[in-house]
């Protein structure tokens, strides 16, 4: 303790500032200060503001990137829902072409029919007629020869007996006729 | 050292020491030295001490390492230029921007300044061959404390007017009557006693921090002797001595930043107005 008194006597307290300690501090603080400033603070403070600088550069190029992506995608929506619909109709298109392809071929097939069944009626009918002809003629020869020898007589004269033949069947047919209005 | 010198410390002699035989526990005189240099500059008595010298070690490294770390500066951070960015941010964002907001950026440079130069100034404490906290001795202290003093209160005017004293002294939200207790302490507190307590926090944590490594360091050395009570006693004092370093360097930084912090409070005070 008495050490400690004798110090304080001499002035060199722990607590005393001595004047040139005082001013030396404040000089070596302002020159590290003034220092720092000037040589080594704007260094790195440019640093970061570019770093920031590039930082927020690349985030506005990745939003417009993203921008431009987004944009793409919906193009590519749009173009497939078109494409979509682009092909629900050709398959709308086909099923229509399809039934009135359908349609068609009926419609010929129907109208070949027809055809093929006319022109059999119409073979049909010719052969009728000419069978009927020549029955006519053969059924009329025989009818006259028939006749020609149950009455004994001759008939040859073949002008009369045609006449004779034909006037009978003309009676027949006429009968024919007659009763098949009155049925 | 002969046989029988070893015989007698064996014995309990204690010629390791000087004079006496007691333990010879360090004083407030291991904060003096003797002048290296001694000029008069204007009329003034300049003693270059170790401390002083030690300070501008200080200085000339703080400089050296800032000024080779940031100047060229890249946008890529490389080698010690990503160290002194750290610190710097730390500045920026945990100290200046925490406190002040956005217009601490302006105050950076300062307390970028204060953090680092405290800083390494209390390193020296634990810095082999330096072994001495220049903050210890008070005058540095008081003379960083004087610096933030001179920055805030002008600043506060500045920035606020005359006002700015009545917003220091004066709180919203109390009653009137009140004043006639608030204003004397809030005076005393904010102006007169600020500036002392700043410097004196640090500057006793670093006194006291030296101290204690000098008395274990010492005992250390003191109680070495070739027998049991000599072995256990020096040994467990130097791993209190290396326990202790490690605390002292914790304790180093932290001042460094309440040092730093403080200061951005008192200039907050100024800058905006509550």
């Amino acid at each position: 303790m008495s050490h400690a008194m004798s110090t304080l006597a001499e002035g060199s307290s722990v607590l005393a500032v001595p004047i040139d300690e005082l001013i030396i501090g404040l000089l070596a603080f302002l020159i590290v200060f003034w220092a720092l400033s000037k040589l080594a603070l704007p260094g790195i403070r440019k640093a970061l503001e570019e770093r920031t600088a590039a930082i927020e550069g690349g985030i506005a190029r990745a939003e417009e990137r993203e921008a431009q992506a987004a944009a793409l995608y919906s193009q590519y929506q749009a173009q497939l829902a078109e494409a979509r619909t682009e092909a629900a109709q050709i398959r709308a298109q086909a099923q229509a072409d399809k039934s009135a392809m359908v349609e068609e071929a009926r419609t010929e097939a129907a109208e070949a029919a027809a055809a093929v069944t006319a022109r059999a009626e119409a073979a049909i009918s010719a052969e009728r007629a000419s069978t009927v002809a020549s029955l006519r003629r053969e059924v009329g020869t025989l009818a006259v020869t028939l006749a020609g020898k149950v009455v004994g007589e001759s008939l040859h004269d073949d002008a009369r007996a045609q006449a004779t033949v034909d006037r009978f069947i003309a009676d027949l047919e006429s009968q024919a006729a007659a009763s098949g209005t009155s049925a | 050292m002969s046989a029988s010198a070893l015989l007698a410390l064996s014995e309990g002699s204690c010629h390791l020491v000087p004079e006496g035989c007691g333990f010879p526990a360090p004083n407030t005189e291991i904060f003096n030295f003797d002048s290296v240099v001694e000029f008069s500059l204007f009329g003034l008595e300049f003693h270059i001490t170790k401390p002083l010298i030690l300070l501008l070690i200080g200085a000339l490294l703080i400089v050296v390492f800032f000024v080779l770390a940031f100047r060229k500066a890249k946008i890529v951070p490389r080698g010690i230029q990503g160290l002194g960015e750290y610190g710097y941010l730390f500045v920026r964002d945990g100290i200046a921007r925490e406190t002040i907001g956005k217009a601490g950026d302006q105050f950076v440079p300062l307390l970028f300044t204060f953090f680092f130069f405290v800083w390494v100034l209390n390193i020296m404490s634990i810095l082999p061959f330096a072994q001495f906290p220049v903050t210890s001795r008070f005058a540095i202290p008081v003379a960083f404390a004087i610096l933030v003093y001179l920055v805030w209160v002008p600043l506060g005017v500045k920035k606020q007017g005359l006002v700015f004293f009545k917003n220091m002294t004066m709180p919203p939200d109390v009653p009137k009557a009140m004043y006639v207790l608030l204003v004397p302490i809030e005076i005393l507190s904010n102006f007169i006693v600020r500036p002392f307590t700043h410097s004196v926090r640090l500057f006793a944590n670093m006194f006291a921090g030296h101290m204690l490594l000098v008395t274990f360091s010492v005992a250390t050395w003191y109680l070495l002797s070739p027998n049991i009570v000599g072995i256990i006693g020096s040994g467990a004092s130097f791993v209190v001595t290396v326990g202790l370093t490690g605390f002292e360097l914790l304790i180093q930084g932290l001042q460094a930043y309440v040092f730093t912090l403080l200061a951005a409070v008192y200039i907050n005070d100024a800058v905006n107005a509550h």
